[in-house]
């Protein structure tokens, strides 16, 4: 009995990726499909006529840039830690917070922008889609914010090294992801506003 | 109460053999992380709503069946919702077929056929120790639980549950002045779904992340048994379509509690015009259909695998074209997300786009045949063995060939306009969703009770309770076929006072007390069910004579499923009744190099590469036993 419970650990996973990181990816797809729906609806009510058009907030673009930046900070602590570098991982993972709490505050001033214009989540479709899909993202966000919170306090425990890097994986991939998402989004509300 | 979990696990992990000594009653039958509890969990939950959903359909089938009825003996019950003259209230009337359409869609036939088989079968069949992530799974039926509760709770208020139809159309839904049902009862329908949605997106992502990375030696894809790619692919296809539903409904509750005008536009409400401008409802039948196809597929495709499977094993033959199946699965996963607004072909919708929505909708009918096709075949020449699970499955087969033929005229958008939301519409997918996915649920129970509970459940009351749902089925369901062509239209509360459908005063009558028999003859499956839990035969550890793994396991496999190692697999899971073999069946675990007698030619030159396989694994064991 012994012998063969032994044997157990050894066996391979049939492909090399981690579940958890799995699950992730799969998650990501449901993330996927919850924009998906509500971008097309957005082009099939606009296709529908009745309309309002608005500029969007300029505060996008500088959003825009700080969420490319928080990814390229997030992708450099994780370099660091496959590297044991582990001052670097907190700082780089550090500002990613920090610039992510920013792209959150920015976010936030959009709205404002937008009530300043009289596009009120109230009233007709085309602002309401907007604050739908900027508040769900930004919801969205915050989830990887917290995950993001989670690894730098491992981090300080010493629990993300090179050896033990897959919750640090996650979050990256995790954390690109959300900054592709709100990519894709503005470049869709630029085309399609 | 979770470190206390984890911990336990991490013990659990080193010490696999006897640690089920350590599970309290808490950790072992509420909050437990068990893949085959948490299916027992699923299912037990799935049959209280199956017993509340076919409750519901009796009380409106008496409307309908005998509208002059005083149905004042259901006051206790009731109360209110009977009037002074022994009527069923008409709003309550709608609340009725809204809350037996998503009892039944979602609570029994997706978290009851899908998370009971789903969670009980997949480590089991593919050798594994449990899901991918327990706790997962663990908050997954309780997220169900929730949902069920609060679901249940709506039937109990003031203004009685959600009364929309299922399908909970805007602008309908979204006012709460429209109907009794449109208020506190439709926030609580929106809040249960959700947690409803949470639950099957936890299940479905552990589903797939376990098939694709927990699968034991020699395992491969085209090794699975169809059960596992029926399961995977329904997880596929909630995956993707559950958050749009998700979608939706968001946007439906801005629009119902927060004044935004996503599907409401221009309504009139007692004169006064209201100021929501600018929505469309179309919009949310687009959302709402394109994850309410797909569901018709999650409710069906565990159905048809597990039918798959007993068919097999009762007929002692390979399941005919094993790889056809599983490309005709394929196709309707593929073809289930771009038929959607077939449901829509009198909504207004652009007629041209109905025509390409007709047509793809017709291809669906290729896979489904070559499926049926399939099943017969297999049937064809079998040596029949009629278990009780056996003959639930080969009912399915009559229900798939009967409700998917009329589901031909439905799709063709012409023919459409005539029976579209009549009771022709009923019969189809009440015979070929609802009766299928049933007759589906029932064959797995029967068939994998043994499994579950060390027992076996009783053949004879199995054959009546079969019989009996069988002809009631198509008593209830075949009449209602022609009411339909008549065009008597569905949710209607009352039908005698038009000209053209007082004449199905006896055909209804007849439909309402098939119906009663029908749900009274459950009531056996109940008692065979709990009676045989405890008091059945003790079940033999491989009664069906079965080839899959889930049949190597103790008769009450513990946490981890087996004892010691994983067995390896070594061939596919159809070995039934091999020519040269000596008995009608060789399970997964045998290797192909003890059954020369019976191998083919190319299994032959496998044998080879089988051998030296072994050999290596010898090799790392021995390795591995120095080291410790």
């Amino acid at each position: 009995m012994e012998r063969e419970l032994k044997y157990i650990d050894i066996v391979e996973q049939p492909i090399s990726m981690h579940p958890k990181k799995f699950a992730l990816w799969l998650f990501m797809v449901t993330v996927v499909m919850l924009f998906a729906a509500w971008t097309s609806a957005y082009i099939v009510r606009q296709a529908e006529g009745n309309w309002l058009e608005y500029d969007l907030p300029e505060i996008f673009w500088f959003t825009s840039g700080v969420v490319v930046l928080s990814s390229a900070f997030l992708q450099w602590a994780y370099y660091s830690a496959k590297k044991d570098n582990m001052t670097n991982v907190r700082i780089g993972m550090v500002i990613t917070v920090i610039l992510g709490a920013v792209f959150l505050v920015g976010q936030w001033y959009s709205w404002v922008a937008l009530v300043d214009r009289e596009v009120f989540f109230v009233g007709n479709p085309a602002g309401s889609f907007l604050y739908v899909i900027t508040g769900m993202h930004a919801l969205h966000l915050i989830s990887g914010l917290i995950f993001l919170i989670i690894v730098l306090i491992s981090s300080f425990r010493l629990k993300v090294h090179s050896q033990s890097m897959n919750t640090m994986e996650m979050a990256t991939t995790y954390w690109h992801f959300l900054g592709g998402l709100w990519l894709y989004l503005f470049m869709f509300l630029l085309l399609n506003h | 109460m979770a470190t206390a979990t984890v911990a336990h696990h991490e013990a659990a992990s080193h010490d696999h053999h006897d640690h089920e000594h350590h599970d309290n009653f808490i950790t072992k039958y509420i909050f437990t992380q068990d893949h085959k509890m948490i299916g027992k969990q699923f299912l037990v939950t799935g049959i209280f709503w199956a017993i509340i959903g076919g409750f519901l359909s009796i009380l409106f089938r008496l409307q309908l069946g005998f509208p002059d009825m005083n149905l004042e003996f259901l006051r206790p019950l009731l109360g209110g919702w009977i009037d002074e003259s022994g009527k069923l209230d008409p709003t309550f009337y709608l609340a009725l077929v809204t809350m037996h359409g998503t009892i039944m869609v979602f609570f029994v036939l997706t978290a009851g056929l899908s998370g009971t088989f789903s969670n009980f079968l997949i480590p089991l069949q593919i050798g594994a120790r449990d899901m991918a992530s327990g706790f997962m799974n663990m908050l997954s039926y309780w997220f169900f639980f929730l949902s069920s509760v609060i679901m249940f709770i709506s039937l109990f208020i003031k203004t009685g549950p959600a009364g929309g139809g299922w399908v909970v159309y805007p602008p309908l839904s979204a006012l709460e002045q429209a109907i009794p049902g449109s208020g506190l009862g439709m926030t609580l329908w929106l809040v249960a779904m959700t947690f409803f949605i949470a639950s099957s997106l936890l299940g479905g992502i552990n589903y797939i992340t376990t098939v694709i990375n927990l699968r034991t030696k020699g395992m491969s894809f085209s090794r699975l048994p169809l059960t596992i790619w029926a399961f995977f692919l329904t997880a596929v296809i909630g995956l993707l379509s559950f958050p749009v539903l998700f979608a939706a409904a968001l946007l439906l509750v801005f629009d119902r509690s927060f004044g935004t005008s996503f599907y409401l536009s221009d309504i009139y409400v007692a004169g006064e015009a209201l100021p929501n401008t600018g929505g469309s409802a179309v919009l949310y039948q687009h959302l709402f259909w394109f994850l309410g196809h797909p569901e018709v597929y999650i409710v069906l495709l565990p159905a048809l695998g597990i039918t798959s499977e007993v068919i097999a094993t009762n007929s002692r033959k390979p399941i005919f074209g094993y790889k056809a199946m599983i490309i005709s699965m394929l196709g309707i996963t593929i073809l289930s997300f771009i038929v959607w607004a077939h449901h829509m072909f009198v909504s207004g919708m652009n007629p041209f786009l109905g025509s390409i929505f007709m047509f793809l909708t017709l291809i669906i009918a290729v896979p489904s045949a070559v499926k049926v096709f399939n099943y017969l075949t297999t049937l064809w020449r079998g040596n029949l063995v009629f278990t009780p699970g056996m003959l639930f499955s080969i009912g399915l087969v009559s229900f798939f060939i009967s409700g998917g033929l009329t589901g031909i005229f439905l799709g063709n958008s012409a023919i459409d306009i005539q029976l579209h939301d009549t009771y022709f519409v009923v019969a189809h997918f009440h015979l070929v969703m609802g009766s299928a996915s049933f007759f589906g649920l029932m064959a797995g129970v029967y068939h994998w009770f043994p499994k579950m509970f060390g027992r076996m459940m009783d053949a004879r009351l199995g054959y009546v309770h079969f019989w009996l749902t069988f002809t009631g089925v198509y008593l209830v369901f075949f009449p209602m076929h022609y009411i339909g062509i008549a065009g008597f239209p569905r949710r209607y509360y009352s039908w005698t006072n038009f000209e053209f459908s007082n004449m199905y005063t006896d055909l209804n009558m007849f439909v309402s007390v098939a119906a009663i028999i029908t749900f009274a003859a459950q009531f056996i499956f109940l008692f065979n069910f709990f009676y045989s839990m405890y008091r059945g035969r003790k079940a033999t550890l491989n009664p069906w004579r079965s080839n899959t793994l889930e049949w190597t396991t103790p008769l009450h496999p513990g946490h981890g499923n087996w004892p010691g190692e994983i067995p390896t697999v070594y061939r596919w899971p159809y070995d039934y009744s091999k020519p040269g073999a000596a008995e009608d069946f060789i399970p997964q675990t045998v290797p192909l190099s003890q059954t020369p007698e019976s191998n083919l030619p190319h299994e032959q030159e496998l044998v080879k590469m089988e051998l030296e396989i072994m050999k290596d694994e010898e090799q790392v064991l021995v390795a591995n036993e120095s080291k410790h």
